[in-house]
């Protein structure tokens, strides 16, 4: 039954695949990869069924046992992480019949999605530092496909900064990696954290750490390497965009709370307290000054999705329980939440034919549900209750709390309230704002398919943050659950090793 | 040897960033070229001594190797290393090509958001 980790990766692995094979096929394509989106969920589910039986679960592929195989591991953040994602992937692909052009259609939209989600399940579960760098550049050059996809100035443009920022990060990545093997002599996680305590040179410890940390932290686009994001995150398709923004930067916080709990915890003063934490505070301040400073929908929230980085990074840094289960319902939460908002900036441009804040207008009338869905998600992403980031920001707020620590918990709840102001802006100008004139000679981007498959993500994603909000202790003790594993290392190492 | 092998590594890495500093956009994938073969000396070089003429071979009807062999481990991250920095590497050339082509520059300055 262990193989049932590996269908989360196989599938949408396949599904690109196949993709690639009835290339001049968009609308097989289409459907294979829905099928592969709903089995990918189904797995999902299938491993929270078998995890509740017995524990976390390791695949050692090939049957070579850790340390010398691969091995993948699934325990309860993980799992979490694969079932949000699958989400994701379905409510795009149902986006895109409606919202991708012909066009990105023939030229591989759908093997590139397909393989993004490939690499992206591929971090998550894996248990393997190598394997880790791989599958993060497996989602990396798929990603760097859709970036592009359609050839705009403004995409190539924004691509540029995107793959040199990348590739950066992958090149201090792979030195963390060199560094670490030959201080080891390992790369399987649980045995890496294992001969980390034999180790008596902490210095060479933090070095190889703060390697890692700038690697992760660039992926996750933590203050002061998160450049890239603002300059590429609005420049391609729609639903491109709401993708990128829903899984990639949480892989590299994933990744973060990962090395962060299981292996670099030799100095937490040094490494948690100090330097995530001020890094958390100062991304999620700039973050949210910097979206505060747009007047385009799809920059604002480009923009804000640094200051949640925020969120989640001093959650880590607290490092208590309870901070860790806040962190981890608030990645989950802005996931939903922040994909949902990208897809109802591409309704909003396919009913107006812009972004910026200043060409709309007049939306609450003509298409009130619209105004409730954003309203929803809006509201949830500035931590309304009884919405699902009210719970989120809940639980890390009062985490800090705990500790005392006042400046941390001023700063979180200022950047609480300028979300709140940068939310307001957007819900004033394009759904309040007076119907601007539409020129006739401005062309309006056409739509491809049906207009009401844009509408199933989107209230799908907004009754999902709703019932997170409503449910919340359900999903909290989900998130207890993975916070506990990750605060006691030795139950995944002892899955990993056997011993 | 190490010390040699430090201070070529450490060169590589000092003219990749100073490369990829600069404003022009061949000059920055230069840099990440330079910077992909850094990586992948670095990890010859530090993980484990490097051993000549040890294969690491176990004679027949032993477990483990009678002496001290060459780790084949480092060779194998290696090598995958320089398959993945290969194909990334080719997109970003191909990348630049289709900006100049597009954009019509090659300075970094002139690829700001704003100027459209």
């Amino acid at each position: 039954m262990m193989q049932a980790v590996l269908l989360p990766i196989a599938l949408p692995m396949l599904a690109g695949a196949l993709c690639m094979v009835f290339w001049f096929q968009p609308r097989l394509q289409t459907y294979l990869s829905i099928l592969s989106a709903v089995l990918v969920m189904l797995s999902a589910v299938w491993l929270f069924a078998l995890h509740a039986e017995l524990g976390i679960l390791v695949l050692q592929l090939g049957g070579w046992q850790a340390p010398f195989g691969i091995s993948l591991v699934a325990d309860t953040l993980a799992m979490s992480m694969v079932l949000i994602a699958s989400i994701i992937y379905l409510g795009t692909l149902i986006f895109s019949l409606a919202s991708q052009s012909k066009t990105s259609l023939r030229y591989g939209y759908l093997p590139l999605l397909n393989l993004m989600v490939a690499g992206v399940m591929g971090s998550f579960l894996t248990g393997d530092i190598f394997n880790l760098y791989v599958w993060f550049e497996i989602m990396l050059i798929a990603s760097f496909g859709l970036l592009i996809l359609g050839g705009e100035k403004a995409q190539l443009r924004g691509a540029i900064k995107y793959v040199a920022m990348n590739l950066l990060s992958s090149a201090l990545f792979l030195t963390a990696i060199g560094l670490l093997y030959g201080m080891v002599g390992t790369l399987n996680m649980a045995d890496v954290a294992v001969k980390l305590q034999a180790i008596e040179d902490q210095r060479l410890i933090i070095i190889v750490s703060m390697l890692f940390m700038v690697a992760f932290g660039i992926k996750a686009a933590a203050f002061p390497l998160f450049f890239w994001l603002p300059a590429s995150y609005h420049t391609p398709a729609v639903a491109v965009s709401a993708v990128f923004a829903g899984l990639l930067t949480k892989v590299g916080v994933y990744v973060l709370f990962r090395f962060y709990t299981l292996i670099f915890t030799q100095d937490l003063d040094f490494t948690h307290h100090s330097i995530l934490l001020w890094a958390g505070i100062l991304t999620m301040v700039i973050g949210v000054l910097g979206a505060a400073a747009q007047m385009s929908i799809r920059r604002i929230l480009s923009v804000h999705i640094i200051s949640q980085i925020g969120y989640m990074l001093v959650a880590l840094a607290i490092f208590s329980p309870l901070a860790i289960a806040g962190g981890i319902f608030y990645i989950i939460h802005n996931i939903v939440v922040k994909t949902n908002l990208f897809f109802i900036s591409g309704i909003i441009y396919y009913q107006r034919g812009s972004y910026e804040l200043k060409k709309l207008g007049g939306l609450y009338k003509d298409s009130p549900w619209l105004a409730i869905f954003f309203l929803l998600s809006a509201l949830s992403l500035a931590g309304l209750p009884p919405l699902s980031g009210f719970f989120a920001k809940f639980i890390v707020i009062s985490a800090i709390v705990a500790e005392r620590d006042w400046w941390t918990l001023f700063f979180a709840v200022a950047v609480s309230l300028l979300t709140l102001f940068s939310m307001l802006k957007i819900w004033s100008y394009a759904f309040w704002g007076k119907k601007p004139e539409i020129s006739e000679d401005s062309p309006m981007p056409r739509l491809t398919g049906q207009a009401y498959w844009m509408w199933v993500p989107v209230t799908f994603l907004a009754v999902t943050s709703l019932g997170m909000g409503l449910a919340a202790e359900f999903f909290f003790q989900y998130a207890q659950q993975a916070a506990y594993e990750l605060l006691h290392p030795h139950h995944y190492i002892q899955a990993v090793l056997g011993e | 040897m190490i010390l040699i092998m430090a201070f070529l590594i450490g060169s590589m890495y000092a003219g990749a960033i100073y490369m990829m500093m600069r404003r022009s956009i061949i000059k920055l994938v230069m840099g990440l070229i330079i910077l992909a073969n850094a990586t992948n000396l670095l990890i010859f070089t530090v993980a484990g001594p490097l051993r000549r003429g040890a294969p690491p071979l176990i004679a027949e009807g032993s477990i483990v190797p009678d002496q001290l062999v060459a780790d084949p481990l480092p060779q194998a991250l290696i090598l995958t290393a320089i398959v993945i920095s290969f194909g990334v590497l080719a997109f970003a050339v191909v990348l630049i090509h289709r900006v100049y082509e597009v954009i019509g520059v090659d300075d970094m300055n002139n690829l700001k958001d704003d100027s459209e």
